[in-house]
């Protein structure tokens, strides 16, 4: 049994190590890229959104390398990405292959099930508790090491001595992270990763500030926002996003008495734009507003996928919170015809506008003084 | 110690006890109100339940004007571009009775049953409403969320009357008239096979048998076709381009989910490998699957809007399984405000002749897409 998953930017690493330690095999689809999309869209419906397409071209370049069995995430709404799945595999089976395919369900998403599921996966082979543990936790340190690594480069970015340098150690870095397999070699690594990037930072100037938020796969997948972190950085703008991946895995796969408590504070901070969960991610992009206002932020940007429900809701309403806040927002909505050069005009622009906005409160400070 | 418990039971149903949670429901002073529903969404699902419910407590029921140019062209200009069509048309709706009424009826439906969803964008309706429109008259965006109870229901009806200053008393009272004649209304239509629209027009829901028979005597149609697709699309004569109204000039007998009892639609709904979460895409597919599998039909139209985020995977699934399973010719029409009439016009021809081909061919020809 070989099994495959769909892509989530970093994701990958943390669940091919999980299944590596309980001795399945594992087939990382390859990276996403321009056939990857071409084949989504070749069989996908013409109106789903972009995340479902990508997904499409990852399990057929997976299958193509000899996986067979897919591992993906169910829900229950009111979210399409609930029912992917069942849609995927009708569209894998029409086009003729042949696989079998794992979903894991929320809603009755109770630990016993997923070791049902667990065991189905790794052959019914009898594996102790202790490995699974294990597993789980070297993953999960895995999965933290690496939003710390992102958070590290945005960081960077804007800061480094030599132009492309961050970019080097991140692919460096990813590769380290991969490669370890205890969890005393990720403290290890913790430490080196850190040291690389304190020497990468030139100085401690102060670089504007912009949160992206919006839609978790456009948010997390490179190839879905067209590099938009690194583009933002380059352009000398620090970049903080919405959710990382522990963030998604603390609030949906944690048992109620270890959710994060603040979480609930947070979700209450999109009133009175947004009064209840809309699905998806919609009341924390909006909510997300607020946090950045109040940390001082000097942006924030929006990613969507083309017709997703939840954030078209939050993209209504986001230019009221915007005013509300004096927080400077775009909207950027994402799908397979979106193209770098046009989305990097528009990034230059909205960061121009910031630079000029700051300016202009700090020339009215000094002169006005307050 | 048990009588204090007793007087509180008794506080909470018969004193108006509970809190209305939201600012912008604002108790009314005068007794008769205007209350103005806009002709669109729910309106085609619900509106016999809310018109009933209303005047039982004795306000007076407005709606906007059928939708028309002038609806669609403020809708589009007033909300966010990527919105579906239908949820534009709402928005131009609500700014057509800002003008004429004292509050506008925008519930916030979550849920109408239990352990499913409407789409998102119905979560969000109101706030959408509230910031992308201006010099609204106060909102009743009270929530209906039936997702972990059905009984909830009379919490969402006490919460309008709550705003209207009735008693409880009252608004029970009201409540059950109303419920009795939504559910005898859902039976007119399953049992006569009627579209929604027409039953609202022409206002023979007064428990009246004798009425019943006047309207069923029609000729026999020619072709029988399952017309698939949200209430709020088939039955908007302007969204649809006037759909049904051409179906009649072709003869055709028109069955739509509405007509099958929520029984049937669970029996069609579990051929489906997973419980859908969204009542209408189940609606749709359930009745479909049921259809297809115990009555002859001749033909399948399944009307969707263009960015419709359910539709775009239960009409694949529908697609899909339909060209696998039952080799019908199916017309799949997407409805956004750049529509054509004259192209839509071709299409029905089209899909037309091949129903009349299939007639007069003694084999069956392959299925249209």
């Amino acid at each position: 049994m070989k099994v495959t998953f769909p892509h989530l930017g970093n994701m990958y690493i943390p669940l091919k190590s999980f299944f590596e330690c309980l001795e399945v095999d594992v087939v990382v689809p390859p990276a996403c890229s321009k056939r990857t999309l071409e084949l989504g869209i070749k069989y996908s419906p013409e109106f789903a959104c972009l995340p479902l397409k990508i997904n499409i071209g990852n399990y057929i370049e997976a299958l193509e390398k000899g996986a067979d069995t897919i591992i993906m995430a169910g829900g229950i709404g009111p979210c399409r990405f609930g029912y992917y799945a069942e849609v995927q595999r009708e569209i894998l089976k029409d086009a003729g292959y042949k696989f079998n395919m794992v979903v894991f369900d929320p809603p009755k998403g109770h630990l016993w099930e997923l070791f049902k599921k667990l065991e189905m996966i790794t052959n019914k082979k009898i594996y102790s508790y202790n490995n699974l543990i294990y597993a789980a936790r070297l993953a999960w340190q895995k999965a933290k090491l690496l939003d710390e690594l992102d958070m590290m480069a945005c960081r960077a970015r804007p800061r480094e001595k030599f132009e492309g340098e961050t970019d080097k150690f991140y692919k460096k870095s990813i590769k380290l992270i991969g490669d370890v397999m205890t969890l005393t070699g990720i403290k290890n690594i913790q430490k080196q990763i850190e040291i690389m990037f304190r020497d990468l930072i030139l100085t401690n100037s102060d670089s504007p500030r912009i949160g992206l938020t919006g839609e978790i796969y456009t948010i997390l997948e490179p190839f879905a926002n067209l590099n938009i972190e690194k583009q933002l950085g380059e352009i000398g703008v620090e970049v903080h996003r919405s959710i990382y991946i522990t963030d998604w895995v603390r609030h949906n796969l944690f048992p109620a008495f270890l959710k994060p408590r603040e979480h609930k504070e947070f979700l209450d901070s999109s009133k009175p734009f947004i009064n209840c969960f809309i699905g998806g991610h919609g009341q924390e992009s909006i909510a997300y507003v607020a946090k950045c206002a109040k940390e001082g932020f000097n942006g924030i940007i929006q990613l969507l996928p083309f017709t997703c429900m939840p954030e078209i809701v939050a993209k209504s309403v986001l230019p009221s919170a915007s005013r509300k806040y004096l927080m400077p927002a775009m909207t950027l909505v994402l799908d397979e015809h979106a193209a770098e050069a046009g989305l990097r005009t528009r990034i230059e622009a909205f960061v121009d506008m910031i630079k000029y906005k700051s300016e202009v409160q700090n020339e009215n400070e000094m002169f006005i003084g307050h | 110690m048990g009588g204090k418990v007793i007087l509180f039971v008794i506080c909470i149903v018969f004193n108006n006890m509970e809190i209305v949670g939201n600012k912008t429901v604002m108790r009314c002073i005068n007794k008769i109100m205007k209350i103005g529903i806009p002709r669109a969404l729910f309106y085609y699902y619900y509106f016999p339940l809310w018109e009933k419910f209303f005047k039982e407590l004795e306000q007076e029921v407005i709606l906007s004007n059928p939708t028309n140019k002038v609806t669609i062209k403020m809708g589009v200009e007033a909300a966010v571009d990527d919105a579906c069509l239908p949820v534009k048309v709402f928005h131009g709706h609500v700014m057509d009775l800002a003008e004429k009424v004292d509050a506008i009826f925008i519930p916030r439906i979550v849920s109408i049953e239990p352990g499913r969803y409407i789409c998102p964008k119905f979560l969000g309706l109101p706030e959408m409403i509230k910031f992308n429109l201006n010099d609204l008259p106060p909102i009743i965006d009270i929530k209906l969320d039936l997702y972990n109870k059905k009984a909830s229901i009379l919490e969402h009806f006490f919460k309008i009357g709550k705003f209207l200053n009735k008693s409880r008393a009252e608004v029970l009272k009201a409540y059950f008239v109303a419920i009795k004649n939504f559910a005898f209304y859902k039976n007119y239509i399953r049992l006569y096979r009627k579209i929604p629209t027409e039953v609202f027009n022409n206002e023979i829901l007064n428990y009246d048998d004798n009425n019943f028979k006047t309207i069923t005597n029609q000729s026999k149609p020619c072709f029988k076709v399952l017309l698939l697709g949200h209430p709020y699309n088939l039955y908007d004569d302007y969204i649809s381009m006037n759909l049904i109204k051409k179906l009649k000039l072709y003869n055709v007998k028109i069955i739509t989910y509405e007509m099958l009892s929520e029984k049937k639609i669970f029996q069609g709904a579990k051929k489906l490998s997973k419980e859908m979460f969204w009542t209408l895409g189940r609606n749709i597919l359930g009745s479909a699957f049921y259809f297809l599998d115990n009555e002859k039909v001749d033909g399948i139209i399944s009307v969707a809007s263009f960015g419709c985020g359910p539709d775009s995977l239960v009409g694949e699934l529908l697609e899909r399984r339909v060209e696998k399973e039952y080799k019908l010719p199916f017309l799949y029409l997407n409805l956004d405000e750049h529509s054509g009439e004259a192209g839509f016009n071709t299409r029905l021809e089209a899909f037309f002749d091949i129903l009349e081909g299939r007639l007069t061919s003694e084999s069956n020809f392959s299925s249209l897409r």
